[in-house]
């Protein structure tokens, strides 16, 4: 049986979802937002927020399907990168609540709660936007490509690369449990104040870092799809598809994997380091066993392998949980579990190529199949 | 003439079970080497080790005499100029016809090469040129999951001609291919002697017949008898190899 992939789309089909998603987006989200806010189509402060939260889960989608969908490489870890990168963030959020925290102090509150007298070494130069900013991109990929060397080295793959994932973010989320990791324990970082000076409440900033949310998703599709056609994303295909061939072509697989997982783990924590400032906390629980399985049933449900069909799958999922978590929220894991076997079942090639199958059996009847 | 590939006293066992025992085999530059032999005798242990997918115990393996492929990775050694194809078609099924030869395609094999590379007017007429060598000028566009059992192994092969190898082994090249397409294989490989070496090992008979190189018998991961198939069809080891046990 042929490997659940769907296809990659056509430059064609990429423009014209970006060409809508950045119209919506970039255009039409803020122009609303400047009507008075009593009126009905006025998008609410916490729907713009919800909205840019699912963008940043768009993202960590769309990093996930870069390594799993064109290289095959499964990681039910990639909550980890994401989490580092809104930690690495986080970092300067603290630093920039100041002397409003609880405690008045210079250090974050949790610190002087731990009767702390200065901030740990690692802390050095977050109180800038800019270190913090490259520390979201530069910790995570730096964690994925020191564990991605040994892992593919040895040539784990398949379900014993996926289970040690699951076991990296486990164990990173242990660490952040405790207080002396200088992280914040169970509450992690929250309460923040400011970003760059503005008010992180106020709605312009709000709507702004949406805006940025959607720039940065839309600059990563564009990307990968520009990556996906090149000859190095053919050999990423052929990773997947047939590894030993690949090295008896002449190619050394392990740096591809290296420069894609790396790749994707830098992009996984940038879209964590927008995540952090909307929805305003991140807490190991980020990090749990079950959010990076979670990314990977969004990436199946939209459709592996096809860029687009992740965020779909994000999106889809995302609304679903937020509507049934405010209505019945014990249905909800059995909801998801639900539409993961339902798709395994019955969509292979996920929403995207339900989508695909629809409009190509109405356009030539009798459709194939 | 110069032996381009000699593997001198190779010893490989896995779990005390001697696949490869002190093996001794070299093959000309040009030659057309057929290696025959029952279930077991170390044949495809034998491709393992030329290729770097198994290490030996003991012995050297040289190509061109000086490059010793026990020392070198799969990538390297396929870059050196040895080939392999396997003995299941093993093609990348979700990238056309084409896009295989592509990649196959020798030259540079960094990362930042990849993120550039186009292939170059030469390049696409060399790769026209092995399509049509191989027979399936009219498929490059297709996906290569879509080709038949036959046509695959033929796509492998051209994979192996667009690497530009000095060397080609192939393990059971014909397998599962019908006659008219065994035939027509048997055909290429013999216009590909001389320009290139080819080691083939195979079952089917008629086909080792068809190529007409010489033969090496192995049995229990030695050679047993080299010679004309004529000559090691009438040794009595051979025989009794095949049928004795």
């Amino acid at each position: 049986m042929p490997e659940a992939l769907s296809q990659l789309p056509s430059r064609k089909t990429i423009r014209h979802f970006l060409s809508w998603f950045a119209g919506i987006s970039m255009v039409l989200v803020p122009l609303l937002r400047l009507l008075p806010e009593t009126t009905f189509l006025h998008p609410s402060d916490y729907t713009v927020t919800w909205l840019g939260k699912i963008i940043c889960y768009m993202v960590l989608a769309l990093s996930l399907d870069l390594v799993w969908g064109l290289a095959g490489i499964l990681s039910l870890g990639h909550g980890l990168f994401f989490a580092l990168g809104g930690y690495a963030f986080g970092m300067y959020l603290m630093r920039s609540i100041g002397r409003d925290g609880v405690y008045q102090s210079d250090l974050p509150d949790f610190m002087v709660f731990l009767d702390w007298k200065e901030l740990p070494w690692y802390w050095t130069g977050t109180q800038h936007f800019a270190w913090a900013a490259i520390l979201a991109i530069a910790l995570p990929s730096a964690v994925a490509f020191v564990f991605g060397f040994f892992a593919f080295r040895s040539r784990i793959k398949g379900v014993y690369f996926s289970i040690i994932t699951q076991a990296l973010t486990f164990a990173a989320m242990l660490l952040f449990f405790r207080n002396e990791t200088g992280f914040g324990g169970n509450n992690g970082f929250t309460d923040f104040k400011r970003i760059l000076g503005y008010d992180i409440t106020a709605p312009t900033t709000r709507t702004i870092l949406f805006m940025l949310s959607a720039i940065l998703l839309s600059a990563a599709l564009w990307g990968s799809s520009l990556l996906a056609r090149t000859r190095f994303g053919r050999i990423l295909t052929a990773v997947r598809d047939a590894e030993a061939r690949l090295r008896f072509c002449g190619y050394e697989p392990l740096g591809f994997k290296l420069a894609i997982w790396t790749l994707s783990a830098g992009l996984a924590g940038l879209a964590g380091a927008l995540y952090v400032p909307q929805v305003g906390i991140i807490n190991p629980s980020e990090m749990s066993a079950a959010n990076s399985i979670e990314v990977a049933i969004w990436v199946a449900v939209g459709g592996r392998g096809s860029l687009v069909g992740p965020l779909a799958g994000a999106g889809i999922v995302n609304v679903g949980k937020s509507w049934l978590t405010a209505t019945v929220p014990d249905l909800w894991l059995y909801a998801l579990g639900f539409l993961f076997i339902l798709v395994t079942l019955f969509l292979p090639h996920g929403v995207v190529g339900l989508v695909g199958r629809l409009s190509s059996s109405r356009s030539t009847p009798g459709g194939k199949a | 003439m110069s032996a381009i590939l000699v593997l001198d006293d190779i010893t490989v066992s896995f779990d005390g079970f001697k696949a490869l025992d002190r093996l001794y085999l070299a093959v000309d530059e040009g030659e057309l080497r057929c290696i025959i032999g029952p279930n077991g005798a170390g044949k495809t242990t034998m491709m393992d080790v030329v290729t770097g997918k198994t290490r030996p115990d003991k012995g050297k393996a040289l190509f061109r005499q000086e490059v010793n492929l026990a020392m070198l990775s799969e990538a390297e050694i396929a870059r050196e100029g040895i080939g392999r194809k396997f003995q299941k078609p093993t093609v990348f099924e979700q990238l056309s016809v084409m896009e295989n030869l592509e990649l196959a395609l020798s030259g540079p094999r960094g990362i930042l090469r990849a993120l550039r590379f186009r292939p170059s007017p030469r390049e696409k007429e060399r790769m026209e040129e092995v399509l049509a060598t191989v027979g399936l000028l009219e498929s490059g566009e297709r996906s290569a999951g879509e080709l038949s059992h036959g046509q695959k192994q033929w796509l492998e092969i051209g994979m192996l001609l667009a690497q530009e190898p000095g060397i080609l082994l192939l393990d059971e090249p014909v397998a599962g291919m019908t006659d008219a397409e065994t035939a027509k294989t048997a055909e290429l490989f013999r216009s590909l002697a001389g320009k290139h070496t080819l080691v083939v090992v195979e079952h089917d008979m008629d086909f080792v017949a068809a190529l007409g190189g010489k033969v090496t018998v192995m049995a229990e991961g030695r050679v047993l008898s080299e010679g004309s198939l004529a000559e090691v069809q009438a040794d009595e080891r051979v025989i009794e190899s095949y049928l004795g046990r």
